[in-house]
């Protein structure tokens, strides 16, 4: 089957600097794929380009359509979710606000009132706190809220940016238990960008390793977890 | 819109109908005024001017609000578009004869252009840099209103002088009493757009945009288009407040409108209360009431409390401006909101 995302040297720039430096990995169809590597490696950077985020070079097919030349909403609209670094949350707005805001460009409106009855079976919180005012959901309730509205864009891919980011271990738990049944249950594929490299292999079934913008080592996340010596020089335990 | 939602939602949907009953009577009653004051005086018609002067300075307080407590851009040249919509509204009265309500539309729509062409190139501006921007935008247009190729138009620093129309259909009302009730009526008209704007979806992403761009965008909106439609948007109330002071004050000048009209303009904003329509208005107040009598008040007050020194013109509004901003750094309409939360539960429990 042919890749769901397939990027080959890609360049990325922030003003002049180059933060990415011609990387290639494809994900397949359905599957949770992890992006790992040490802070400032590029991972927050790769996702921003494939989102259209930051200007970039080179070349982004997403389900055999070219995608790097265009603009974050069209990519958006293809089906391209990006969770973003921090959560994102409009702070000013409800919990309902912020999840209808994602289907704002979407015409299938019975699609989105689906979409909304299986973001609260996901994460029943969310329902109970409905009109709350987002700002004031516990960070836990923020990162739910941040895949909740992504999934209200009726996404293919899934880009999520350190969705563990500040959380306590039970609720990581809990919300990487739900991306699983998400991916599962709803079809969604990911590409999920993690420091807890640990985490992130035992949910992904491929991995990458990047350092300083490029892809050193790739490959079935049970080949990585189980040599010590890549464990140890790359992911750091 | 910040508020929390604690209460019930029974008591939520009361206090929401005992406001909306008590706005429209305060409304009615200040529509009423000028009909029960008639020609006896009782009020006067500088009053009814002052008056129309904030309802003015509110509905340009509201257009910055709508860019910068909604949208989240900051503006230190707003000046700059009130400036143009009374000058649109001057031109057109004095050289082509144009009715005083048709300026209206014609300031907006100019406003809004100018205010869409010049947010588009701020979209590569963040924070302090649009700051300066907008600052050299309120720098520029009075300098520009005195070129002297235009003076044809605009008689330069002489400006223009306008007269105040007339109540029409024989009503029984002085030309300030009539324009005051024009000026409500708009402002009227343009805080119920803005209201049903910001309680739209792509009211919705306006605030999203000013909360988290960079996730706005991820949720498919087109955060530049956005951007520069909300700075032409609130170019447009601006220039639509110039053009009401043009008329109602019968004068222009490039003078009138220099850089500090664009700072009160913001003080406005800030001190009212931003992201909050009442706050507009409350700035809006702040900008006529403070601004105009903070000079004379200051003499007064040193008089009054045989100060030994002699106090500067100015202070007493620097003073009260840092007092508000240390006591209510949400603005006055936010402490207000604060302060009548606290009291019912001091009533409730
Ligand atoms: N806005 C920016 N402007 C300039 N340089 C940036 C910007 N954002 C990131 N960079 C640089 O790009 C490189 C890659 O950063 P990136 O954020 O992609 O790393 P990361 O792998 O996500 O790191 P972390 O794990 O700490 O989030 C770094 O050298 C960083 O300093
Ligand atoms: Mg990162």
């Amino acid at each position: 089957m042919a890749p769901l995302l397939e990027i080959s040297s890609l360049r990325a720039y922030y003003g002049a600097t180059e933060a990415l430096h011609g990387l290639s990995f494809s994900i397949a169809q359905g599957g949770i794929t992890t992006l790992l590597g040490a802070n400032g490696a590029g991972k927050t950077t790769t996702l921003r380009a494939i989102s259209g985020l930051v200007r970039r070079e080179g070349s982004i097919v997403f389900d055999g359509r070219p995608i790097d030349k265009m603009a974050t909403e069209d990519i958006t609209r293809l089906g391209v979710a990006h969770v973003p670094e921090g959560r994102g949350t409009f702070v000013g707005l409800s919990v309902e606000e912020n999840l209808k805001i994602a289907s704002y460009g979407r015409r299938d409106k019975s699609g989105v009132r689906r979409d909304l009855d299986l973001v609260f079976t996901y994460f029943p919180r969310l329902k109970e706190r409905i009109a709350q005012q987002a700002g004031t959901l516990s960070g836990g309730e923020q990162q739910m809220l941040a895949i909740s509205r992504a999934l209200m864009l009726g996404p293919r891919l899934m880009l999520l940016d350190e969705p563990s980011f500040g959380l306590a271990p039970l609720i990581v738990q809990e919300i990487f238990q739900i991306m699983r049944r998400i991916n599962e249950e709803a079809g969604v594929s990911m590409l999920l960008v993690e420091q807890n490299a640990a985490l992130a292999l035992n949910l992904a079934e491929n991995a990458y390793v990047l350092e300083t913008g490029t892809v050193v080592m790739a490959g079935p996340s049970a080949e990585l977890k189980n040599d010590e010596g890549i464990r140890k020089s790359y992911l750091g335990y | 819109m910040t508020a929390i939602t604690t209460a019930a939602p029974v008591a939520a949907e009361t206090s929401r109908n005992l406001t909306r009953t008590l706005l429209i009577g305060l409304l009615l009653v200040a529509a009423a005024l000028p009909f029960l004051v008639g020609k006896s005086g009782f009020i006067s018609n500088f009053t009814f001017l002052q008056l129309s002067l904030m309802i003015v300075y509110a509905i340009a307080v509201l257009g910055l609000n709508l860019l910068t407590g909604f949208n989240g851009q900051i503006s230190l040249g707003h000046g700059a578009f009130f400036a143009v919509g009374a000058y649109t509204a001057a031109i057109l009265i004095e050289h082509y004869g144009v009715n005083y309500w048709l300026t209206l539309p014609a300031a907006a729509l100019i406003c809004f252009v100018i205010g869409y062409l010049f947010g588009l190139p701020a979209l590569r501006l963040e924070g302090h840099y649009l700051a300066l921007a907008t600052f050299g935008l309120a720098i520029a247009v009075p300098q520009m209103l005195k070129y002297k190729h235009l003076e044809p138009l605009t008689n330069g620093v002489m400006g223009i002088n306008l007269l105040k129309p007339d109540a029409p259909f024989g009503l029984p009302l002085s030309g300030d009493q009539w324009m005051y009730l024009v000026v409500l009526v708009v402002a009227v008209a343009m805080f119920w757009m803005a209201r049903n704007l910001l309680n739209s979806r792509p009211g919705r992403a306006m605030v999203a945009i000013r909360d988290h761009t960079l996730a706005a965008g991820t949720m498919g909106i087109d955060t530049s288009r956005y951007k520069a439609t909300v700075f032409g948007i609130s170019a447009l109330y601006v220039g639509v407040a110039g053009a009401l002071h043009a008329i109602i004050f019968e004068f222009v000048s490039p003078d009138s409108f220099r850089f500090e009209l664009s700072i009160a303009i913001l003080v406005g904003a800030v001190v009212g209360g931003v992201a909050s329509l009442p706050g507009a208005v409350i700035g809006g107040i702040f900008v006529q009431f403070i601004e105009k009598y903070a000079d004379a008040m200051t003499k007064k007050l040193t008089q009054a409390i045989h100060l030994p020194l002699e106090l500067q013109p100015w202070t007493l509004y620097g003073i009260t401006l840092i007092v508000l901003i240390y006591v209510m750094p949400g603005g006055i309409a936010g402490g207000l909101a604060a302060l009548w939360a606290r009291l019912r539960r001091h009533k409730g429990g």
